[in-house]
């Protein structure tokens, strides 16, 4: 079988043993089957087990493995590996505080999540059967429900970086926007109140990395604008 | 090292499906709860199921739970007990109308219902033809079922411990269960989560095979720790091979394809399905269908440069449909086999999906073990649901979207039944042996302290090879014999493992050693349960036990339609019977007969 070899550069840093974070330089031989760049790092951790990422699904649908790849947020899983320029730069999601190695913690990013309110309200006796929503009512979900939460988002967000304590985020207000989309919820008063604030949801100023780097090919920019929206229609 | 302890109601170990749906039980209830995951909620393994959940709702073709039923057990290959298939049934259209209300995102008829398509195995009115009995979210109903349990987690206040892993349970000298130690992973440090009431819902162990579509999280952990606390694991040589893993990546491809019209091709573009199962054809049983497709390869008619894999075609659908319904495959086949569907067929072989035994357990969600004569005594304290739990409705085969339901249905009933034992005054809190915590610490400490070993990454590879050649689609006498040698030698080398990484914080080395702990004791299970049965049954098919008059399919139901029970002391097994009884006197029971499609 034919081999290669791929070069990394990986910010290591675990703070049982180092002062502070450096970069490593490792290379290891991949197989030809190995087409991701999750499959690469499973050599590297092979070769290094100190080496510490998050991964699980490894199709892209879980959210574990987000990291910062050559400059750019993305899923390891789903990033290939002849796409990226070597010697691959790899480092924890920026804006959040690392834990360990390419570990970062997600507190905040949860926090800002779980702030807006995330599950269906509806306080009406919950009916025999399903409540009924059209197809076309339904379509409006789309694009906002498969969000997976791996904060490849919001933390490639110069807004969220400055205050990821004040402003939601575009993971959590994507989340906000799928929940006064669905026409079985009742609470879109409430959820528009929770945002009208200088930071929760204004911060946002249509920079757009959120776009360009979402894995799943979401748009929370767009999202973010039609609250806008329906903060404004709600005034006038 | 010290350990803390931490005092609830009930500890639930697992937040996916089963675990979510259990802990929604419980937090409602208003019980002291902890549920512990390794992964953040939305990361288990549920999140990448596809194709949807089974319930006869009969949105658009008439349906009935007793044809459900009959789907079911036909299915299992009359393995399933009939009494939890029957409940399973029954209750399937109150947790998926739950599950609405909860508002998980449906896709919808257009008179404004849920969405259902066919699926492999379920027909209408007792085998006669498909019917659409498979509530769906387009081809994520597996994300938006687990988003969903975990936003109304969010309402009800569950307490989470996320990134936290399980390592062993904790019984005392009665037997009884009182809870488990576990590991904070960002901090090294250890803990006791004593409980009245400890539920399982672990999910499955697809990572002892080399070829998986299985998440890297789905390596036993409750079916090792109840292994080694001394609790038999159920008919381990039970393992679906999911007929459509994309080619060489073993990412899943849903049946839910082939429930929209997707069709298998060999080289020659030949329909092949047809020759095997003439009336539901690609829609047989997933256990059909694998070996139909490895019995294409090895005689010769596989594609591609190496004749080691079919097609699945969708390119004769309308490219609408596939973007409507199916569009995550659509990318995970552009993203793994670098084919669009809509123009190209998707390269795929079988690959291991889901287990179909696990912790032995009642219909409602009690853990059963046998005791003197009662083959089925529940263990106090202790309740498991899911994947790793085996009710067991899934017997010897399991029918694609019963999974979903089966955590949502049981991982509910484990949770009624907790409340109700705890009301009861059946549970108490009891006082915590001296040693509780001392089996995970020494487990710990041998990793710490060692200084020389293998490399735990190559036992895995071994080990998880062992298993694809020695336990696969097909089943051979000899290699089963040769694998229970090969896999006895690989669990010496577990015994020896070494880790590089000795740091507290985040050590994830330490985790994929204890993982591994836990893999090896579903390995030997499967190896000494699949070498023991000696018919042909579902999942499990022998060289030596072909199809024949005396015995259609290779099946003997005179000497073998009876559950395994393995044991981790000195791999001993035991066997329970099957309950042919349905739970209900008025319920026609599914009688006996042989399987076709």
């Amino acid at each position: 079988m034919t081999t290669r070899v791929v070069h990394f550069r990986i910010y290591r840093y675990d703070p049982d043993k180092d002062e502070k974070p450096y970069m490593q330089d490792i290379s290891v031989e991949i197989d030809a089957t190995d087409k991701k760049l999750l499959q690469a790092l499973v050599k590297v951790k092979a070769k290094d087990d100190s080496l510490a990422f998050r991964r699980s699904c490894r199709e892209g649908v879980c959210g574990s493995d987000a990291m910062n790849i050559n400059g750019k947020n993305g899923l390891a899983c789903l990033t290939d590996i002849d796409s990226l320029e070597q010697p691959i730069v790899l480092r924890p999601l920026p804006g959040l505080p690392v834990i360990r190695d390419l570990i970062v913690d997600m507190t905040q990013f949860f926090k800002q999540y779980h702030s807006i309110t995330p599950y269906l309200i509806n306080n009406d006796p919950p009916p025999e059967r399903e409540r009924l929503q059209s197809p076309q009512e339904r379509e409006e979900l789309n694009g906002l429900y498969e969000c997976i939460l791996c904060a490849c988002c919001s933390t490639s967000c110069p807004s969220f970086w400055w205050n990821p304590d004040k402003f939601v985020g575009p993971a959590g207000l994507l989340a906000a926007y799928r929940f006064i989309a669905d026409t079985r919820d009742q609470a879109t008063n409430e959820r528009l109140d929770n945002l009208n604030d200088p930071y929760r949801l204004f911060r946002c100023h249509t920079i757009m990395n959120c776009v360009d780097v979402c894995p799943k090919h979401l748009n929370p920019t767009k999202a973010i604008g039609k609250i806008k929206d329906l903060m404004v229609s709600r005034m006038v | 090292m010290s350990v803390e302890k931490y005092t609830f109601d009930a500890v639930i170990v697992g937040a996916g499906g089963a675990g979510l749906r259990a802990a929604l039980q419980l937090a409602e209830a208003g019980l002291r709860t902890a549920v512990l995951t390794k992964v953040f909620p939305t990361r288990s393994h549920t999140v990448a199921a596809q194709g949807g959940v089974a319930a006869s709702l009969g949105n658009s073709t008439p349906d009935h739970w007793h044809w459900h039923m009959y789907d079911t057990v036909k299915g299992s290959d009359w393995l399933g007990d009939q009494d939890a298939i029957e409940f399973m049934c029954r209750k399937a259209n109150e947790v998926v109308i739950e599950l609405e209300h909860y508002g998980m995102p449906f896709d919808r008829t257009d008179e404004g219902k849920i969405y259902q398509r066919p699926f492999g195995g379920h027909s209408m009115n007792y085998g006669e033809a498909p019917v659409m009995r498979s509530c769906a979210a387009a081809d994520r109903t597996g994300h938006a079922m687990l988003h969903a349990l975990y936003q109304r987690n969010v309402r009800a206040r569950t307490q989470f411990f996320v990134e936290w892993m399980a390592l062993d349970l904790i019984r005392d000298a009665d037997g009884d269960v009182l809870g488990v130690t576990a590991m904070e992973m960002e901090t090294g440090k250890v803990a006791i989560f004593h409980a009245k009431a400890t539920i399982f819902a672990t999910g499955g162990a697809g990572r002892i095979y080399y070829s998986s579509t299985n998440a890297f999280i789905n390596t036993g952990d409750g079916l090792g720790m109840a292994a080694r606390a001394g609790i038999p694991l159920e008919d381990m040589e039970f393992w679906q091979f999911h007929p459509t893993g994309v080619a060489g990546a073993g990412v899943l491809i849903t049946e839910g394809v082939r429930g929209e019209g997707g069709i298998l091709r060999n080289c020659h573009g030949e329909r092949f399905m047809e020759r095997y199962a003439p009336n539901l054809k690609d829609l047989a049983s997933r256990d059909v269908v694998s070996r139909a497709m490895v019995t294409e390869i090895n005689e010769g008619r596989g594609c591609g440069p190496n004749k080691d894999y079919v097609l699945l075609d969708i390119t004769h659908l309308p490219p609408e449909t596939i973007i409507k319904r199916l569009p995550g495959i659509r990318e995970i086949s552009i993203q793994f086999a670098g084919v669009d569907p809509i123009k190209e067929p998707i390269p795929v072989v079988p690959t291991v999906h889901y287990q179909m035994g696990g912790i032995p357990t009642n219909y409602k969600g009690q853990v059963v073990v046998p005791k003197g004569d009662d083959p089925e005594v529940p263990v106090v304290g202790f309740y498991a649901a899911g994947e790793c739990a085996c009710a067991s409705v899934h017997g010897a085969n399991r029918l694609g979207t019963n999974s979903l339901l089966d955590l949502l249905v049981f991982g509910k009933a484990s949770g009624e039944t907790v409340i109700e034992d705890i009301k009861s005054g059946n549970l108490r809190l009891k006082p915590l042996p001296q040693d509780a915590a001392d089996r995970s610490l020494a487990r710990i400490d041998r990793l710490n302290t060692a200084v020389s070993g293998e490399p735990v990454a190559d036992v895995l590879v071994d080990l998880q090879r062992t298993m694809q050649k020695h336990a696969g689609v097909f089943r051979f006498a000899h290699l089963l014999k040769e694998g229970v040698a090969r896999i006895l030698e690989v669990e010496e080398r577990v015994r020896n493992t070494y880790i590089n990484d000795k740091s507290m914080v985040w050590n994830t080395a330490r985790i994929e050693a204890l993982e591994l702990e836990n893999l090896i004791e579903v390995a030997k299970a499967t190896m000494f349960s699949a070498e023991a049965r000696k018919e042909s049954r579902g999942a499990h098919v022998r060289d030596d036990c072909p199809d024949t008059p005396e015995f259609p399919n290779g099946r003997n139901d005179k000497e073998w339609l009876k559950h395994t029970l393995w044991y981790r002391e000195g791999n001993r097994l035991t066997y329970k019977p099957v309950h042919l009884k349905p739970l209900n006197p008025d319920t026609e029971p599914i009688a006996l007969a042989k399987r076709t499609y």
